[in-house]
């Protein structure tokens, strides 16, 4: 196969938008790593609850309370499944991980293990496993834009812009606002921040519940190009772990940038060596394993 | 543990398949072995793999595809499937100890993969299918393991279930020795503080390694003796489903005790048969199960009883 300038750069382009979701993603869990000291293993499941929540808004909200000509647009998708999502991280972190914190942490990724399946399992049971699509993606966002070197799909492209700017919209109120500087210093040392004064329960809470709705905000914007299935999460979660395992999660810009790479290197794979696309993330972590076991941005413990 | 109990539990094993469906008691025994065998490294190093499946899974292929495609004896089809087992784990673990912790679950977690994407693409897998109809084969060459006998009217499969109930009884004696050896002193001394190890002078990551393999090597024989009695080897096996089962049977059962994923297994494989007419919902049970057991239940529940009589279990 020719190595042509076009289809390296295409399939980087498309892994970029890959990218974005697994930047997301490892960046919702590195922020609730930060402050709870847990692993969200039910991540993926919340990514997928977003994706239907903007599905079945679509669909199924208008006749369920009774205006059938009602239809959550795509737009209104992404401010309220975030919402809806985050308060349902809200109520898990409340009700169940709270009683956690003071026993092993690997409960609590035992915890969010059980209620990934739950999520999944319910919503297997109710829709097709192969997918469902979604077809409220808005007018303005069809088509393609010529980029110089391909013509690029106006959507993907809309993906990548408008998850950047949240990434770094997060990496800047942790690391560059008072709020943020809250947040550190309750990762550095909880009992201190208390000591100020600080409400750290509560900003332990909404850090869940923020953390929770990125999720929810990746699905909405996967459920246009992807098909919205029960397993959507399964398949991204264990892919952004590796991410999480490369990266470390010390990091915020640290797994925003590692999770960009990942989807790049991807999509180069998959021009190079087409079959080795799905494991070279693994692979890439074995290496980094061996090399630098903390994680490109880790810290040695 | 008093010596009652012991001749109690292997007169148990030895009576029944005469007593409860064969099939189910050696799917028990698979995976109370299985159990048992995570257990080893949850349990008593402190070291929790999310990727054990890969172990189990690996193996059952590897028995599956030596019995089936090269002609093997059983007994040397687990014995091919357990070295796999214990040399995967010898790769995977000398990788994941690098990581503690959270990290060291999502490190076996990820690698575990490698091996279900394997499992998915490689020639000899069988893709979507798995391997099918293996064959049980000629126990040493010679005894039929196929062989039935009328027990009740019902056609058992007695050679394989005391070739299985025997498999079993190895590999926990293996993992009972390993627990209460000078060596298994030195892993619950990991588990409890892993700095004070090291400064007394152990090499710590030498004994995580050593405990990896030995849990390993035992999966994958469960996996190995599993993949005779259902003569299938399936993606099922090595997916991270598995691997999120076995931590429940050991979770519910109770970490850390010698009997906990024996009752473990039993109540998760009894629930699974028991519920398999509501399908996909199973999951869903499973999910509640892992959610009620860490709120609620974390000892499990031999470690509750243990608790309740004040003994070690």
């Amino acid at each position: 196969m020719e190595l042509s300038f076009q289809t390296v750069m295409s399939q980087v382009m498309l892994g970029l938008n890959n990218g974005v979701f697994y930047a997301i993603l490892s960046l919702g869990l590195a922020v609730i790593f930060g402050l709870l000291n847990i692993v969200n293993f039910a991540h993926g499941a919340l990514y997928m609850l977003g994706a239907y929540v903007a599905l079945l808004g679509f669909t199924s909200l208008g006749p369920l309370i009774g205006m059938p000509d009602f239809h959550l647009n795509y737009w209104a998708a992404l401010i309220v499944a975030p919402l809806v999502v985050g308060a349902v991280g809200i109520v898990i972190e409340k009700t169940m991980l709270s009683r956690l914190y003071k026993f092993d942490h690997l409960y609590g990724l035992l915890l969010t293990f059980g209620l990934a399946l739950i999520i999944q399992g319910v919503f297997t049971n109710f829709f097709n496993v192969s997918g469902d699509p979604y077809e409220a993606k808005p007018e303005i966002l069809n088509g393609a834009v010529n980029l110089g070197f391909m013509m690029f799909p106006k959507y993907r492209l809309w993906v990548i812009c408008i998850s950047l700017v949240v990434c770094f919209g997060t990496w800047f109120v942790i690391e560059r606002t008072k709020l943020g500087s809250f947040l550190r210093a309750g990762t550095e040392n909880p009992e201190l921040v208390k000591a100020f004064g600080v409400n750290v329960p509560l900003m332990i809470t909404l850090t869940y519940g923020y953390g929770v709705a990125l999720a929810a905000f990746a699905g909405v914007l996967a459920a246009p190009i992807y098909s919205v299935s029960p397993v959507m999460g399964s398949e991204m979660i264990i892919t952004v772990f590796a991410v999480v395992v490369i990266g470390g999660m010390g990091s915020i810009m640290g797994s925003i940038v590692t999770g960009l790479l990942l989807g790049m290197v991807e999509g180069f794979t998959k021009v190079v060596y087409a079959p080795a696309s799905s494991t070279v993330i693994f692979l890439i972590m074995v290496v980094v394993l061996l090399v630098k076991p903390a994680g490109l941005f880790g810290r040695e413990s | 543990m008093s010596k009652i109990l012991w001749i109690a539990l292997i007169a148990l094993g030895l009576v029944a398949p005469f007593i409860v469906y064969p099939v189910f008691m050696m799917k028990l025994l698979c995976f109370a072995l299985f159990a048992s065998a995570f257990n080893l490294l949850l349990g008593y190093t402190g070291l929790l793999s999310f990727g054990h499946a890969a172990f189990f899974g690996g193996a059952s292929y590897i028995t599956g595809y030596l019995v089936k495609t090269s002609g093997l004896t059983p007994e040397l089809g687990v014995l091919g499937g357990t070295l796999f087992a214990a040399l995967l784990g010898y790769l995977v673990g000398s990788l994941a100890i690098r990581r503690q912790g959270i990290y060291f679950a999502m490190v076996t977690l990820a690698l575990a993969q490698i091996v279900y994407f394997i499992a998915l693409k490689a020639p000899f897998t069988g893709g979507e299918d798995g391997l099918q109809g293996i064959p049980r084969g000629n126990l040493f060459g010679i005894i039929d393991l196929g062989q039935t006998y009328s027990i009740g009217g019902n056609p058992v499969a007695l050679n394989l279930y005391y070739f299985i109930f025997v498999l079993f009884c190895l590999g926990f004696w293996v993992i009972y020795r390993t627990i209460n050896s000078p060596f298994g002193q030195v892993l619950k001394a990991i588990r409890e503080n892993e700095p004070r190890a090291v400064s007394l002078g152990y090499k710590v990551e030498r004994f995580k390694l050593m405990a990896f393999v030995i849990s390993a090597a035992l999966a994958g024989m469960a996996g190995s003796m599993k993949s005779l009695v259902f003569q299938l080897a399936s993606l099922t096996d090595v997916s991270w489903h598995t691997s999120g089962e076995v931590v429940l049977m050991t979770l519910l059962g109770g970490v850390g005790t010698v009997l906990g994923p024996l009752v473990g297994a039993f109540t998760v494989v009894t629930l699974q048969s028991e519920l398999s007419s509501v399908g996909s919902w199973i999951t869903v049970i499973i999910g509640v199960t892992f959610v009620v057991c860490v709120l609620l239940f974390r000892r499990g529940f031999v470690g509750e009883l243990g608790r309740l009589l004040k003994k070690s279990l």
